[in-house]
């Protein structure tokens, strides 16, 4: 973002000279702070009377973008993951065999197992590579402080839980993200690594046959993967009615990075 | 970044940021019916790349105890044309081409001379289902050796008797654990296991297990014809 021009002074003296069909009005005002070149002199039209705003930056790049791209690739990831589980709905051996979990078609993508495996194996590089992107981020920036999750923040989860879902009383707002949402977001990253390193074993149990015994073998991976998976589709509903019930304002913000009016920043006003 | 003060300098600095926000819409291209096969084969293409690179020759495939076995009569098997292509197993040899020293016919017993090595390993089916099953044959490499093959060679081709046909990167052929199976629990191969020779890669997807073996060619070119399955869309280097 550039720096909003400054003019100096003595320019603003100089400037009915340049152009001198146009007077300056005594009195006017120039804004210093406007972000694009002070147009001189000020048109004859009486600018409208603007209302001071607050808004916050809440929102940096690498964390709008990886959002949108994880909103992608966790739909593509896990239709067509459900489609690779229609080939074999189970968690053990081959025996005994059971559809355990049955997925309707409808929910799939990929039409057939191996396209399914196409998509799924083309997406998991863009997913692990927007969570390296977001991670890196996060942890050079400094920005993870304000959405980790913290022993510090347990006091605070029973009261959000017991005002949103049982209309208690709201706590106060003292920062950009509420215990409840820091708890949220923070499992979403760890379902996050869960579902890749899952991932890793069951595309590469023998090369990655460390990280397979970790996790209780093969089929136990299969199982972990699955569940990771529901982890996600139990937070998605609960995500997206959280955003439409805080209205455009909130959801833009993820668009755009800013906030108008966040009520952290609530307060006298300039 | 200078926090803007009115409505105005807002509008001004959210359209620029959703601007940044635009290299997104370069997705939009797997909806577009024309782009989506190439765009997915090159995932698939970069998935078989980095595979290639993950794969260690030296890194050997777990090994299980007999107790671990999947019993025989409950081993399934996928055939893709018929179970059993009645092959006459008093004339079967395999014919072995390409870049080899010596090209030519060989017999079972040829191969059977080779050092045998049994083995308890994982078959993992594409699908998700596997079993843990004892093979018994000798290592590829050691074949490669006795027929000559040019070492530098990347690939190796496979046809068999019931019109299947596989093809093989060099550094898996030459894996420790990568074996011409004539045996499983101690028997012949039985014919829906693909009597009288197969492969058994414990590193691979179980598709890769051609059974049935007739051929066998070294090259260093693979042509369209990548092995029956790879054909239909699923990986080549299909390596766990």
């Amino acid at each position: 973002m550039p720096e909003p021009k400054k003019v100096p002074e003595d320019k603003l003296k100089e400037a009915p000279q340049e152009q001198p069909q146009e007077s300056l009005p005594e009195g006017a005002k120039v804004d210093l702070n406007a972000a694009e070149p002070v147009p001189l002199p000020v048109s004859r039209i009486p600018a409208p009377t603007v209302e001071t705003i607050r808004a916050a930056y809440e929102h940096p790049w690498a964390v709008r973008f990886s959002h949108w791209l994880n909103a992608i690739s966790l739909f593509v990831l896990s239709t067509s993951g459900l489609q690779i589980f229609r080939a074999f709905p189970s968690f053990g051996p081959r025996l005994p065999e059971k559809v355990l979990v049955h997925v309707p078609p409808t929910v799939t993508l990929g039409g057939w197992l191996g396209g399914a495996l196409q998509w799924h194996l083309t997406f998991m590089w863009i997913f692990m590579g927007t969570g390296a992107l977001y991670l890196g981020d996060q942890f050079l920036s400094g920005h993870y402080r304000t959405v980790l999750f913290t022993p510090r923040d347990i006091p605070g989860v029973w009261p959000m839980v017991r005002h949103y879902f049982l209309f208690g009383p709201k706590p106060p707002v003292t920062g950009q993200y509420n215990p409840l949402q820091k708890l949220a977001y923070t499992a979403t990253v760890l379902l996050g690594v869960a579902s890749v390193l899952t991932g890793i074993v069951l595309y590469k149990p023998v090369q990655f046959s460390g990280l397979a015994w970790l996790m209780g073998g093969f089929h136990r991976a299969r199982l972990w993967h699955f569940v990771a998976l529901c982890g996600f589709l139990a937070f998605i509903p609960g995500h997206l009615l959280m955003v439409i019930l805080h209205g455009w304002n909130n959801f833009s913000s993820m668009g755009t990075g800013w906030k108008k009016n966040p009520e952290y920043l609530a307060g006298p006003s300039e | 970044m200078d926090t803007p003060q009115d409505e105005r300098q807002l509008k001004r600095v959210t359209r620029r940021q959703l601007l940044t926000l635009t290299p997104l819409v370069v997705l939009g291209a797997f909806a577009v019916p024309k782009l989506r096969r190439p765009l997915l084969m090159g995932g698939q293409k970069f998935s078989d790349w980095a595979s290639a690179q993950l794969f260690r020759t030296r890194h050997p495939a777990t090994t299980f105890p007999d107790s671990d076995l999947t019993p025989l009569g409950r081993f399934p098997y996928n055939s893709y044309d018929v179970d059993d292509p009645e092959i006459d197993l008093e004339s079967w040899t395999l014919t072995v081409s390409g870049l080899v020293k010596k090209p030519g016919a060989y017999t079972l017993a040829q191969i059977q001379a080779l050092p045998k090595v049994a083995q308890n390993t994982r078959h993992v089916c594409v699908e998700g289902w596997d079993v843990i099953g004892n093979f018994a044959g000798a290592r590829l490499v050691d074949f490669l050796a006795l027929v000559g093959a040019d070492p530098h060679a990347r690939f190796l081709t496979f046809a068999c008797a019931d019109d299947y046909y596989e093809s093989l990167d060099m550094p898996s052929a030459v894996h420790p654990q990568s074996l011409l199976c004539y045996e499983m629990y101690g028997r012949p191969l039985l014919p829906g296991h693909g009597a009288p020779l197969r492969l058994s890669l414990p590193t691979k997807l179980g598709y890769k297990s051609a059974k049935y073996l007739t051929q066998l060619t070294v090259t260093n070119e693979l042509g369209d014809r990548r092995g029956y399955w790879v054909d239909q869309g699923y990986s080549w280097f299909a390596g766990l």
